[in-house]
């Protein structure tokens, strides 16, 4: 990681890649990034919440829940393939280790956004609060990506 | 909140009152998927019994899709995370197939035949790749199509009176005689299933 770190701060030297970089927001040892929904058809439908979280720091933290003002309730899940049979059961909280990088990603943990105010549109973007329980809240810019994404779609950096 | 799917054991039905896969139940096959590699031979759309109307208001059954090969997977219109990464992931992979794409159907089955009508899966399936079908019926209809599959599925209430669906992740893939020819599993890499599909086809 001190090798990243050290990469990272040689980056800032350089000129800035020509693909956007994602919006990023940093706290304590954590830096949030990437932060992306799939548009939604109607706002009926729970909309997904994905980002990537590195944790720099040398003491785990955990991520205890996600909030927005685009939704009346929000919740962690994890989609898990058990005998061939997908679920997504509720995740009390995503545990970030030190030193390590975790995503809320496609098939994996994800945020559930239920009770949507309004459908979710390709190219807008809305603010999500993540709280964890060392770092405190963190809000992060989540951009709405065609409901064919499977990615973040900027340079996480 | 969270549920498991209980495998096996008629003790266990009657804990799933709202649990619709009864044609599954009811023949035993319910490890199908699993384990047994030899039961996966019984898995046969030629021997199939179901109806179900597509996304354009046909009613479609098995005997349709014979002499060409066949994908079908199991999911819903109201799915957030895994249904969208299926359809992109078979998207993918009609795109590496190029023309020989053209030489299979592909369908997605609806668990959630309250929600999603015809209408409903045409909405939803145009962000994806046209050739993809979706099929849906009356919850009867729906419960015995699944259960030809061995496919599982089950009504799971959320805390805000809302309800989301566990089931089948696994695209099954038939031969042009209807034999089931594999299954690709959620997620799989497109290098192995590509190849899967190919086999199929050939």
């Amino acid at each position: 990681m001190k090798h990243l770190a050290t990469a990272l701060g040689l980056a800032v030297t350089l000129p800035l890649a020509a693909v956007a970089e994602c919006a990023s927001v940093s706290a304590g040892g954590l830096t949030v990034t990437g932060a992306w929904s799939r548009a939604t058809i109607g706002n009926e439908r729970p909309a997904v919440f994905y980002v990537e979280i590195r944790n720099e720091g040398e003491t785990a933290d955990r991520l205890t829940g996600i909030d927005t003002p685009v939704a009346a309730m929000t919740m962690l899940h994890r989609t898990v393939v058990e005998e061939g049979v997908a679920s997504m059961p509720h995740a009390e909280a995503v545990e970030i280790p030190a030193c390590e990088t975790v995503g809320l990603a496609p098939g994996s943990h994800h945020g559930m956004l239920m009770g949507l105010t309004a459908p979710l549109t390709e190219g807008e973007s809305f603010p999500v609060t993540l709280q964890f329980e060392r770092a405190g809240a963190v809000e992060i810019d989540t951009r709405v990506l065609s409901i064919r994404a499977q990615e973040a779609q900027c340079d996480a950096g | 909140m969270r549920r498991r799917l209980i495998l096996g054991g008629a003790g266990a039905l009657g804990a799933f009152g709202f649990m619709m896969g009864l044609g599954a139940w009811r023949s035993g096959d319910l490890r199908r998927i699993t384990g047994d590699a030899g039961a996966l031979d019984r898995i046969d759309l030629a021997r199939m019994d179901w109806e179900l109307t597509d996304d354009r208001g046909d009613r479609v059954s098995p005997r349709d899709w014979l002499g060409r090969a066949s994908m079908v997977c199991f999911g819903f219109t109201w799915c957030p995370d895994v249904c969208p990464t299926t359809l992109m992931d078979i998207s993918g992979w009609l795109e590496d197939l190029g023309p020989e794409a053209e030489r299979i159907h592909v369908s997605l089955i609806t668990v959630d035949p309250e929600r999603d009508s015809p209408a409903t899966l045409s909405e939803y399936l145009s962000n994806f790749d046209p050739r993809i079908r979706g099929l849906t019926g009356t919850p009867a209809e729906v419960a015995q199509a699944a259960g030809a599959f061995g496919a599982r599925y089950e009504r799971i209430p959320r805390e805000d009176g809302d309800y989301t669906m566990d089931h089948t992740s696994g695209v099954h893939v038939f031969r042009p005689s209807g034999a089931l020819s594999s299954i690709i599993d959620f997620h799989e890499d497109r290098k192995f299933a590509v190849p899967k599909i190919t086999r199929a086809i050939e």
